[in-house]
């Protein structure tokens, strides 16, 4: 079930994260983000989280002012894909606790690096959200530790191993 | 470290603005980000935001390239410059400090090094190469977050030619202590089995152990690679289905660690990619598939409807059983599944629940009538996806009788489309289907016109190449192809003296075409005015330069004499120096043949006359020498253009096109290419002597092209015979007993009651009729509602009786068929079967007629040889005896006998000569029997006025309304030659039916077992005062039945096929006649029987 791409946006248009597992130019993201925002955008709340967008399926949620859009291939499960979606969110909630859209604008690579241990390649490299968080928060560590001071490698090494 | 940062969803410019807020401050003070995003968020134009942003991009600029710059402040000027793209404004001068900063920095600023790359590049972006080192130096580090960042990063991108750089450090990651290190291994290893699988297959072992780790997730890992290794070789990989099985039970029944769970699911993402590779597994395998029904079974009862995580699992369950060997009971459930999501009011799974009705519509159309109303209430939904999904299903139940209202529905959804793939995709369906299944030649040219205006010039090339090719091709009958070819040209007069500048130049390039081919056909229709016509298409500035050679081309066909060759003279004289070398060339060819009046004859006359067909050497054998000579001269050897273009995309880095346009599959058949357009050949045809470099391309004006499929024939269309009009369908009764819903309650209970609920308008009704015809012939009767089913019966028995003498008039003849249960009187309308259907039932009557009169004059005979009956036969009721064949000296006749338990077929051997006759042989066989000698020793002589007697044992091996067995047998007469004589025999299956005695319970029970059924409303049986009664007992006269119970309007009613085949019948009193509905284990049985009880009761 591999995905195509993931994008988040505003409701007011403005994109706030692109993940993109196949290869394109920049000129065919921009013109696909900015025709699926707009079609995105206009959907009306009653209808389904589905919609064809060329050969593609794509898997829409709106969490608070931000959209969540997958893009995946016709065979794929569309539910499944919305359930990524929202055990990406709880991912992003869990870590920044209750998240909100300024998290993701102010701390954008944070919120890559958690897809990153979530998604990789396009699939879902890692189902336990226990799991996830702890390899987040170890990569984290290293990083407030490397802020206090210039500790010696040796130490950051051992963190790491534990 | 964080303090209580204010959050709100909706106010942020608000928040924004104010900087005592403590989030907004805190943000915006620890880093430079935060003042950017801040001051985006103040602007209020776009323009403004451009200006910032460049400045911002400069100053980025100045700073990473700057030798002072720390990494600490690298990495925050990255993540600036991710934020700059992001928001679509390019910095590709980061790129290279990208790598960089991955490169040298600590820990934590590679982190942002390798998002920064991952992000900015792609698979093919040279820098990456830059990459690998750090790669490689980073997988052999002893910081585990730092092997996880590299293999995170070439999970994502790697240049595939650098693989076996870092292949030996990433497989040996699969036995690392950790877990986390080993799931990204194995995850590193399937993004290289993708991009370059030749590279890992020498690993497929570690992919066995990563399938066998102890941590899940791992596992889940590999099965990525697995699913993708099956989808490419299934039969592989059969022997690990048991594992997959044992996976899979063990993730249902919760043995995963709780932190799996989703929403107290246990691990769903892994179930269904489980479920997906045991669909692959067990697709067309019977005993693969058996091992996977129990975990199946289980897998949709524990999934209780209560949540999208588990109808996302359901929707997994039911595709695989409907992908993997059928199981009746698993089919069962999944399609009160369906049903379930059908009916949801829930949009989602509405959609999927249509999505899942389009998948296995094929296999089961019963499914798609039993929600026929939700159906056609989702054909005018205001969500177009669930509109477009709708069609898609009706796509696929199309067949010729419901072709006019689903093409007609298509096309309404095509005119408000907008969406270019979706007009692509809806105009090449719409074309496959007229061309399958059009009713007449005004309906086919009319939907194509349609097509090819709609579809405009973003259609598939194939659709004008097919349709032309199929005009120009026809079909055997030449009256025929004549009438279409004269509508299409009337109706392109017609398009052309209106307003032809609309049309798509794809059209017009048609409509040339055609008209130039055609236009003589229509005898009062001068080519002078077809000239003018096309003149004007000339003229017009839109026309494109392809279209305008059409038109040339058309014009030179068309220039006969008189006016036509002055207008062409003045065409080809302004064309002749255009600056399009193929426009010139034609209006050259054109000017050539307007003014010599001797080639014009030679040319263009016999073209009309004889069309016969040009030898063409296809293999080019004329040009070996120059190929040869070229060769020895060091050209290259000729390469086929797909070869060509297959080594073109190996060139690449990367072949992976996701946003092609995907060809609708049928359209994959055709041959035809552009080059070989019809226009050509026809030209080649007409112009041999000028264009031989034509000639050679295509061959003749017949267009000899193999592999498409024929779907035009001697009576017209040939309809396409679609699988779901063989399947005997049923049809969901609504109004079932209660004795019956609680047998079958599980099954069926959710099945709605579409027809009878009167709140439904009657156009919607009369829509599901129009739509859903096909399907099955019931579905015309349910639909009509109670008022109506009495013409439709009516008029399938008048057909019955009545096509006795005509020969069918129906002009939708198809292919025939294999499957021979189609005796069934209600398939009859639409049967290829109708002639032979009903040859085989007025065969009996004329045989059972001619046995009358037999019986009249050889009544001493026939008494003479009952006689001869053995002893232990001749108690039991036996058949007329009827003549099979006669030699020379040797009378063969026949007659059955039922026993209880089994049908002897007896045959009498009268020598009428007064010698004894030698070594008599009787060979029986028989496709739909099983035939064994019953007598003790086989009959070898029968002397001079004897009868000998053989017998058989038959049972029925492929129950058919009626079953023959064909014979032969030979002798010798004295010294004489041998002499061989042939017959054949027919029996009524009936003759096999015995009553079944069981008691109600046990029907009930039997009744669930059973997969064949059938339904039909049958004639009652109305002089006495309890119908039902009455016409039960005509039956089981008639017909050897057992009445198992009558309980008020029901009767139930049970048989066996000899030996032991059951078969049920259920018959309810139904708006004044007999609703049957048969079961049985074996395929084909209800319906002959159906045959039977509706022949007795007509009879009666």
């Amino acid at each position: 079930m591999t995905m195509q791409f993931m994008l988040l946006f505003s409701r007011q248009g403005k994109l706030r994260l692109q993940k993109w597992y196949v290869p394109l130019s920049d000129k065919e993201k921009k013109k696909i983000t900015r025709e699926l925002v707009q079609t995105v955008l206009a959907r009306k709340p009653k209808m389904c989280s589905f919609l064809e967008w060329r050969d593609l399926k794509i898997v829409y949620k709106r969490y608070a002012s931000l959209y969540f859009c997958c893009a995946i291939e016709d065979q794929d499960n569309e539910l499944i894909t919305l359930e990524i979606i929202h055990r990406y969110v709880e991912l992003l909630d869990k870590y920044f606790g209750s998240v909100c859209e300024l998290d993701i604008i102010f701390n954008f690579e944070k919120a890559y690096f958690i897809l990153d241990e979530f998604l990789l390649g396009g699939e879902a490299q890692e189902t336990s959200k226990k799991n996830v968080l702890k390899a987040i928060e170890q990569a984290d560590l290293l990083q407030e530790d490397a802020k206090e001071a210039e500790t010696p490698r040796s130490v950051l090494e051992e963190i790491g191993l534990t | 470290m964080s303090d209580v940062v204010e959050k709100t969803l909706t106010a942020l410019p608000s928040l924004l603005s104010l900087d005592s807020q403590p989030g907004s401050t805190k943000l915006s003070s620890t880093s430079k980000l935060g003042s950017l995003i801040r001051g985006i968020t103040e602007l209020t134009s776009k323009h403004e935001e451009e200006k910032l942003i460049q400045r911002e991009l400069v100053s980025i600029k100045e700073q990473v390239s700057s030798p002072n710059t720390s990494m600490r402040q690298m990495k925050d000027l990255m993540v600036r410059a991710i934020y700059c793209e992001m928001l679509g404004y390019e910095a590709s001068f980061s790129y290279i400090h990208a790598i960089k900063l991955a490169q040298q920095g600590t820990a934590l600023e590679k982190r942002v090094g390798y998002l920064a790359v991952s992000l900015f590049l792609n698979e093919s972006h040279e820098l990456l190469l830059l990459l690998v080192n750090t790669v490689l130096k980073d997988l052999q580090s002893t910081n585990l977050i730092e092997v996880c960042m590299a293999l995170t990063v070439v999970s994502q991108i790697f240049p595939k030619d650098m693989i076996p750089a870092i292949l030996p450090l990433v497989e040996e990651k699969l036995n690392h202590p950790k877990e986390i290190i080993r799931r990204k291994a194995v995850l590193a290893l399937y993004k290289f089995y993708l991009i370059a699988p030749n590279q890992v297959q020498h690993i497929h072992s570690k992919f066995r152990l990563a399938l066998c780790d102890r941590d899940p997730g791992v596992m889940t890992a590999s099965l990525h690679i697995y699913l993708q290794m099956i989808q490419e070789n299934p039969e592989g990989y059969k022997d690990l289905t048991t594992s997959f099985v044992t996976i899979l039970k063990q993730v249902v029944g919760g043995k995963l660690p709780m932190d799996f769970n989703y929403r107290s699911v246990p691990a769903p993402w892994l179930q269904i990619q489980l479920l997906r590779i045991l669909s692959l597994l067990g697709k067309n395998d019977q005993s693969t598939s058996e091992i996977m029904y129990e975990v199946l079974d289980e897998s949709l009862q524990r999934a209780e409807m209560n949540h999208n995580i588990t109808y996302a699992i359901l929707y997994e369950c039911v595709k695989c059983i409907y992908t993997i060997h059928p199981k009746s009971e698993l089919l069962e459930k999944a399609a009160k599944c369906i049903g379930n999501f059908v009916l949801s009011p829930k949009m989602n799974l509405k959609y999927l629940g249509l999505k899942a009705l389009t998948y296995v519509v094929q296999q089961d159309p019963k499914l798609a009538l039993q929600h026929q109303m939700t159906i056609i209430e989702c054909l005018d939904h205001y969500d177009l996806l669930i509109k477009r999904e709708t069609l898609e299903l009706l796509f696929r139940i199309t067949n010729a009788q419901n072709v006019t209202v689903i093409v007609e529905k298509m096309l309404e959804f095509l005119s408000t489309s907008k969406d270019d793939y979706t007009t692509t995709d809806l105009v090449g369906k719409v074309a496959e289907l007229a061309e399958k299944y059009a009713p007449d030649n005004e309906w086919f040219i009319e939907t194509m016109n349609t097509v090819f205006s709609v579809g405009g010039d973003t259609m598939q090339p194939d659709i004008p190449n097919n349709f032309l090719k199929l005009l120009c091709e026809g079909f055997d009958s030449v009256e025929e192809d004549r009438k279409l070819r004269l509508f299409a040209v009337d109706s392109y007069v017609s398009l052309l003296q209106g307003k032809p500048g609309n049309l798509p130049q794809r059209f017009l390039q048609v409509i040339s075409w055609v008209l130039g081919e055609y236009s003589h056909l229509r005898e009062e229709l001068d080519p002078a005015t077809v000239m003018r016509l096309l003149v004007k298409l000339l003229e017009r500035k839109q026309t494109s330069s392809e279209t305008k050679s059409y038109v040339l081309m058309a014009m030179t066909k068309l220039c006969r004499s008189g006016e036509g060759v002055s207008i062409a003279q003045e065409v080809s004289e302004s064309y002749s120096s255009s600056m399009d070398t193929v426009l010139r060339q034609r209006a050259h060819e054109l000017q050539h043949l307007s003014h010599n009046l001797e080639l014009r004859t030679r040319v263009l006359l016999p073209g009309e006359a004889g069309l016969e067909p040009l030898e063409v050497d296809s293999s080019l054998s004329f040009l070996d020498g120059f190929v040869s000579e070229a060769l020895a001269a060091g050209a290259a050897p000729y390469k086929p253009p797909h070869q060509r273009q297959e080594e073109l995309a190996q060139a690449k880095a990367l072949s992976l096109e996701p946003y092609s346009l995907a060809l609708p599959i049928s359209m994959s058949s055709c041959s035809i290419t552009d080059r070989q357009s019809p226009t050509l050949l026809s030209m080649s045809s007409g112009l041999s002597g000028d264009s031989t470099d034509l000639s050679h391309k295509g061959g003749s004006t017949t267009l000899k092209l193999d592999g498409v499929k024929r779907v035009w024939g001697k009576e017209g269309y040939l309809a396409q015979r679609e699988p779901i009009e063989e399947a005997q369908i049923e049809v969901p009764s609504p109004l079932r007993s209660p004795i019956q819903q609680t047998e079958t309650g599980n099954s069926h209970s959710p099945s709605p009651a579409p027809t009878q609920s009167p709140e439904h308008e009657p156009e919607k009704q009369q829509l599901a009729s129009s739509l859903f015809v096909g399907l099955s012939s019931q579905s015309s009767v349910c639909l009509m509602g109670k008022s109506e089913p009495m013409p439709q019966r009516f008029r399938k028995k008048a057909k019955g009786q009545s096509s006795t003498s005509a020969p069918t008039s129906n002009s939708l003849i198809s292919l025939p068929s294999t499957v021979d249960h189609l005796l069934c009187t209600n398939l009859l309308e639409k049967t290829p079967e109708l002639s032979e259907v009903h040859a085989a039932a007025n065969g009996t009557c004329d045989v059972e007629a001619a046995l009358v009169s037999h019986e009249d004059s050889n009544t001493p005979q026939d008494l003479c040889l009952s006689s001869h009956l053995p002893a232990e036969l001749s108690e039991l009721f036996h058949s007329e005896i009827s003549p099979l064949c006669s030699t020379q000296s040797l009378h063969l006749s026949a007659c059955y006998v039922q026993k209880e338990d089994s049908l002897i077929l007896v045959i009498f051997i009268t020598n009428s000569s007064d010698f004894a006759v030698h070594d008599v042989h009787v060979d029986l066989d028989s496709e739909q029997l099983e035939v064994s000698c019953a007598s003790d020793s086989p009959v070898k002589e029968v002397r001079g006025c004897c009868v000998a007697v053989c017998q058989y044992s038959l049972t029925v091996k492929r129950p058919s309304a009626h079953v023959t067995v064909a014979g032969m047998v030979s002798h010798q007469l004295h010294i004489e030659t041998p002499q061989t004589a042939q017959f054949s025999y027919e029996l009524p299956l009936t003759s096999f039916v015995r009553p079944l005695k069981v008691s109600t319970e046990e029907y009930g029970r039997m009744w669930l077992d059973f997969t064949h059924d059938t339904k039909q409303n049958l004639t009652l049986i109305n002089d006495g005062e309890e119908p039902l009664t009455d016409t039960l007992t005509v039956l089981k006269k008639k017909l050897q039945l057992h009445i198992v119970e009558i309980i008020g309007m029901e009767g139930i009613v049970a048989c066996r096929l000899l030996p032991d085949q059951p078969c049920l019948m259920h018959c309810r009193l139904h708006a004044g006649s007999l609703a049957v509905w048969m079961r049985s284990s074996l395929p084909d049985l209800p319906d002959c029987l159906m045959y039977h009880c509706q022949r007795s009761l007509t009879e009666h």
